[in-house]
């Protein structure tokens, strides 16, 4: 093993962190919005909205998301005379776009079966309570479907966040040089992979750490009926003389 | 060059690449399978590690499940293929070869799927043995059977039933991470489109075909695994 090898990997791969974390963090702000869409299209009740989000969940679940990179990336570029004439292809050919386009419509897929599930796990009963207090329509939703659902879709959600920061390591096979893109360069320039994987294996468990202890505060802020009160200290009164 | 309709392009005539396509899916189904069953094997015996290890056993386990499920599949694929060539041209400079000895992709591909999925599985069975009942396996040990012949009639069978909801999960990402394994340049679905892309120029009619190809496999495999999940559950009693 050599050290000195690992220190200057590690010095060029931290340069590609801000770019997988740009990636991982663009792709799942416009997910989470475009999830939530999907979500209520799904339990709109009406068949016209519910079946396209059906069928969107279970095209972008049911294909590898690197076909749906090359789709995007490579494939529209067999339409370019139409992209061009729509303005388009300035967004469809930067890679960068590409990719946060096919992060974003994959996670927006896992996304909102987890916010659906968030949805349907809301009991009846807070529902029931606030229409008794005469809330309705978006005021219910915003009050108190929407922040009971939140917190239940938490873990799950953030499950889904480690998830697409392992997954922005395939925006290197459309040349974008994020962290395991970097490792791949310096893989076939140097061909020692030991080193360069666990240095970059490090890094990528070192970011999952961090993201997971920030989710679990989220977590543990967002449920502060759950916790235990504080302690009361005993009194030391001779109360009962 | 005549421009062909997307049904010439992809279907099995002269210049038709339907052939190859289909190949290729059995391809990645092979690698896959492969893949999924070196995952099992390394599933068990880490999930043995961690309900049944000592400390230092079970720190060894829960270090692998959560280093692999932390970094990039793709990290993992680089490393074999890269990393394996680097170990056989060195065992082969000892005997004398020179220059660089390629791993052959199949082999690369399913080592990893198999590393990987061996992380998810184990957390699979894992979570399937906890909900064999321990009264079971009680009973098991006190009418005196052994260690191995507890594995097998009364633990494997349950833990089996179990875990296939879980399986399938785990399978359904084990083809989805085959694709990756064309960028060692072994020629599964993914990397037949690609070349078929490339001698075209039609790119999106072949990754559009390779989609439809997958979620067909997938489609099929959800299939079969809730078939076999209500085969298992054939003689259990459902409440409600």
């Amino acid at each position: 093993m050599d050290f000195a090898f690992m220190q200057e990997a590690f010095l060029r791969l931290i340069g590609g962190i801000p770019l997988t974390l740009n990636l991982a963090f663009t792709s799942i702000a416009f997910g989470a919005v475009f999830a939530m869409l999907l979500a209520l299209m799904r339990m709109s009740n009406i068949k016209l909205l519910d079946w396209p989000a059906q069928a969107y969940v279970f095209v972008f679940r049911g294909t590898p998301l690197l076909v749906q990179i090359f789709l995007i990336y490579y494939g529209l570029g067999q339409f370019r005379p139409t992209l061009d004439a729509l303005g388009l292809w300035g967004f469809f050919r930067e890679p960068y776009w590409c990719a946060v386009l096919a992060l974003t419509m994959n996670t927006a897929a896992y996304g909102s079966e987890i916010i659906r599930g968030g949805l349907q796990a809301v009991p009846h009963h807070q529902v029931e309570a606030a229409r008794a207090c005469g809330m309705s329509g978006f005021l219910l939703f915003r009050r108190i479907i929407f922040p009971i659902a939140v917190r239940q879709a938490l873990p799950a959600y953030g499950s889904e966040i480690i998830l697409m920061v392992k997954a922005t390591s395939l925006a290197s096979v459309i040349t974008m040089m994020e962290v395991t893109g970097l490792a791949a360069k310096m893989i076939s320039q140097t061909f020692r992979a030991v080193e360069v994987f666990i240095v970059a294996g490090a890094i990528y468990l070192v970011l999952n750490f961090i993201i997971t202890r920030i989710i679990m505060a989220i977590e543990w802020w967002l449920s502060p009926h759950l916790r235990r009160p504080p302690a009361i200290e005993p009194r030391l009164e001779a109360a009962h003389v | 060059m005549q421009h062909l309709s997307y049904f010439e392009l992809v279907g099995f005539g002269p210049n038709g690449w339907g052939w190859a396509l289909l190949t290729a899916t059995g391809m990645t189904i092979a690698v896959a399978s492969c893949g999924f069953l070196a995952g099992s094997i390394v599933g068990t015996f880490v999930a043995w590690g961690k309900i049944g290890g000592n400390a230092p056993v079970r720190w060894l386990a829960d270090g692998y499940t959560t280093v692999l499920r932390g970094i990039p599949d793709l990290l993992v694929i680089y490393l074999f293929y890269f990393g394996g060539s680097a170990a056989l041209g060195a065992i082969g400079s000892l005997f004398g070869a020179e220059g660089f000895i390629g791993v052959p992709a199949f082999a690369t591909g399913a080592m990893a799927i198999g590393i990987v999925s061996g992380a998810y599985q184990a957390e699979v069975f894992r979570g399937a043995f906890q909900v064999v009942s321990r009264g079971e396996l009680e009973a098991a040990r006190s009418v005196g059977m052994h260690r191995w012949l507890m594995f097998r009639r009364i633990i494997a069978p349950q833990v089996l039933r179990y875990a296939i909801p879980g399986l399938g999960n785990t399978w359904q990402l084990v083809l989805k991470e085959s694709a990756l394994i064309s960028v060692t340049g072994l020629v599964e679905l993914l990397r037949q489109s690609q070349v078929a892309a490339g001698s075209t120029r039609r790119p999106f009619d072949f990754y559009i075909t390779a989609a439809i190809l997958y979620l067909v496999i997938t489609w099929v495999s959800t299939y079969l695994f809730q078939r076999a999940e209500t085969y298992s559950l054939r003689g259990m009693r459902r409440a409600s």
